[in-house]
């Protein structure tokens, strides 16, 4: 009977085998992908990103259907979500509480690159296309906030849209063709909807799958940084590589059991998370006519608004912040040293490196609080180390003192 | 990597601290117990007697409180219906913007997540700050508050108090004056006791109507994060077995 049922399995597979390459694709990105058999801790945030993204996008596609994107009814529809659609709570703060954490996990995958130089050749593409996502995802976070239509998302939308309006020349009509009407209204609030649940999420999905090519064509680099692809056995399978499915499927899945246990425990029990993931501000329904005291954007975004507000020139803070993304784009071409992974590296990156994280979490402290002079000064030095890190990395980099890199990957 | 590990930790976590301390006015602090049912339920009584005539709760549905209370449709009719809506209704009421603004200055807030947007200390600490200001058009005023347009609709409870003043002077000698306390000078029905007990049931009302669902997300979480925890045992044995014939 069982042995059967397996025939008849067997031989479904093999009659779409030769009408679509099923077993081609199992094979080129499973079971015959090559992985390096030393991935950490830190390589658990490329699935949890991509778990993440299809979470956002299935309790979205429910949200879409109570939802109502007009100026009007948007902030009633989020409240009837919550309240009179069935487990409507729990797919809104899914959704709420996924936007963070999709963020938390894209910092700390984007940390990986920089502690192992996943973003060295021959990854550099792989590397603007994670980069671009992450434009794309920023871009996706900021046109979803402004969906509640409470008065963080108004007011948000507002000053953001608002710097566009600092663009010499084009700047005013610029911005009032983004908004498609003089302040933030209905108009917007229906394009940044068309944009949050159409647009940008195609664009997402399309540009994960050309990381994933990219990924899967060079392989993946590991904590040592060297490439197990220059020692392989006779059948050509890396010496320091293990299949990614059953080994890294069933790794992978203790890291996400794990961090669904996080993610659960913030959804159930502090989906405002102190008002950093849901703003108090925000349940308030959007009023033009009253400016809130205190203008943040969600924490994601601080460390950038940070520098905006650092430079005392609106159009050059602009140009600062862009400029802040810009560099991470450039890293492939910034950093010269011979070796990849921190573990050999000298003293000069990992000083850099740690100069870089505290000044990454200072601005993001800062890009919270009332610009007040002292912390207006700290937003100052902060922007300029950051900026250091990155345009001082072709020197110290190759001037760093590094260790021997082994032939063969170490395990800890 | 342990330290940035710790760092990265800091950077998602520690804000929470932060904003926790937020304007310089002291609050009291409410200590809101969502599991008393009892006391949600005062409150809603409380809160279509004095601020449901004003102010709406259009986002809620008297039904909802009949389910999450285990109210019948009748006790619903007789203890929380005031206006001739029915069970299914929102919480509206029928008060016009154009009065609103011309009897009290101003449109009447919605009071459906009033305590999402304000906080619960606030509510507790703002509707014990009424005192006596002859000047104000419903003759009191807030500490809270300043220059409130809502009258001391509680004040047949808690009688009608009136500020201790004091004069604080700064190094430059210019004269400030703080309201340190409250002195009753005419009694309600409650002594100061009862009535912030009371404030306190209304309160915790106002809690569960700005996130009724937070009574299931409480009870659910538990089981939730129990699955989890059994998951990732199998989970992780099974991983374990795996990789036994990695090298």
């Amino acid at each position: 009977m069982f042995e059967k049922i397996t025939h008849r399995l067997v031989d479904l597979r093999d009659w779409a085998d030769e009408r679509f390459p099923v077993m081609e694709f199992w094979q080129a990105h499973l079971s015959k992908y090559y992985a390096p058999k030393n991935f950490n801790f830190w390589y658990y945030f490329g699935s949890l990103a991509m778990l993440v993204l299809v979470i956002q996008i299935l309790t979205g596609i429910f949200l879409t259907m109570n939802y109502k994107p007009t100026a009007g009814t948007a902030f009633a529809s989020v409240e009837y979500i919550m309240r009179d659609v069935n487990w409507g709570w729990l797919i809104r703060y899914m959704h709420s509480t996924g936007a963070s954490f999709f963020f938390v996990v894209i910092y700390l995958h984007m940390f990986r690159a920089l502690l192992y130089g996943s973003y060295r050749g021959p990854r550099e593409l792989l590397w603007l296309f994670g980069m671009f996502l992450f434009v794309l995802l920023m871009a996706e976070a900021f046109m979803g906030y402004l969906l509640p239509w409470g008065q963080m998302s108004f007011w948000g939308a507002q000053v953001i849209i608002s710097l566009f309006g600092a663009i010499p020349y084009i700047g005013d009509d610029l911005s009032l063709w983004i908004r498609g009407d003089y302040v933030v209204a209905d108009a917007t609030l229906n394009r940044f909807f068309a944009f949050h649940v159409i647009a940008v999420p195609l664009l997402l999905i399309g540009l994960v799958m050309f990381h994933l090519i990219a990924l899967h064509s060079v392989g993946s680099n590991n904590p040592d940084g060297i490439e197990i692809k220059k020692l392989k056995d006779e059948n050509g399978v890396p010496l320091d590589g293990i299949p990614f499915h059953p080994y890294y499927t069933v790794k992978d899945i203790v890291g996400v059991v794990a961090f669904l246990m996080v993610f659960a425990t913030v959804i159930f029990y502090a989906p405002e998370m102190g008002g950093w993931f849901l703003e108090k501000d925000n349940f308030v329904p959007a009023d033009p006519l009253k400016t809130p005291e205190h203008i943040a954007p969600l924490w994601y975004f601080t460390p950038f608004y940070a520098i905006l507000r650092a430079v005392p020139d609106k159009f050059l803070g602009v140009v600062a912040m862009g400029a802040a993304i810009v560099m991470l784009f450039l890293l492939p071409w910034l950093d010269r040293s011979p070796v990849k992974s921190i573990r050999y590296r000298g003293i000069w990156f990992k000083s850099a490196l740690t100069v870089f994280v505290v000044s990454f979490i200072g601005l993001a402290y800062l890009g919270t609080v009332p610009a007040t002079p002292v912390a207006t000064l700290f937003s100052r030095v902060f922007s300029i180390l950051y900026f250091a890190f990155f345009l001082l990395m072709p020197f110290y980099s190759r001037w760093d003192k590094t260790k021997p890199v082994p032939e063969r990957v170490t395990v800890k | 990597m342990r330290p940035l590990i710790l760092v990265m930790f800091f950077v998602v976590f520690l804000p929470v601290q932060v904003l926790a301390s937020g304007g310089n006015l002291k609050l009291d602090a409410a200590n809101i117990q969502l599991d008393d049912r009892e006391a949600i339920k005062r409150g809603a009584k409380l809160f279509v007697n004095y601020c449901l005539n004003c102010h709406s709760a259009s986002l809620m549905r008297y039904s909802r409180i009949g389910q999450d209370l285990e109210m019948s449709n009748e006790e619903l009719g007789n203890q929380l219906i005031k206006t001739g809506a029915k069970v299914g209704d929102l919480m509206r009421v029928s008060i016009a913007p154009q009065d609103a603004k011309r009897w009290f200055g101003t449109a009447v807030p919605d009071l459906s997540v009033i305590a999402r947007a304000r906080g619960v200390d606030w509510l507790y600490t703002y509707l014990r700050s009424f005192y006596r200001d002859d000047s104000r058009p419903w003759g009191v005023n807030n500490t809270v508050f300043k220059d409130v347009g809502m009258p001391h609709v509680l004040w047949e409870l808690q009688g009608l108090q009136e500020p201790i003043i004091e004069t604080h002077k700064d190094a430059e000698g210019n004269e400030t004056e703080v309201i340190t306390g409250f002195k009753l000078i005419q009694k309600g029905k409650l002594d100061p006791a009862e009535y912030d007990a009371t404030v306190h049931d209304l309160v915790t009302f106002l809690a569960y109507l700005s996130e009724p669902s937070k009574l299931q997300r409480l009870a659910l979480g538990k089981w939730v994060l129990l699955f989890l925890a059994v998951f990732f045992v199998l989970v992780y044995l099974l991983k374990k077995e795996y990789w036994r014939d990695v090298h």
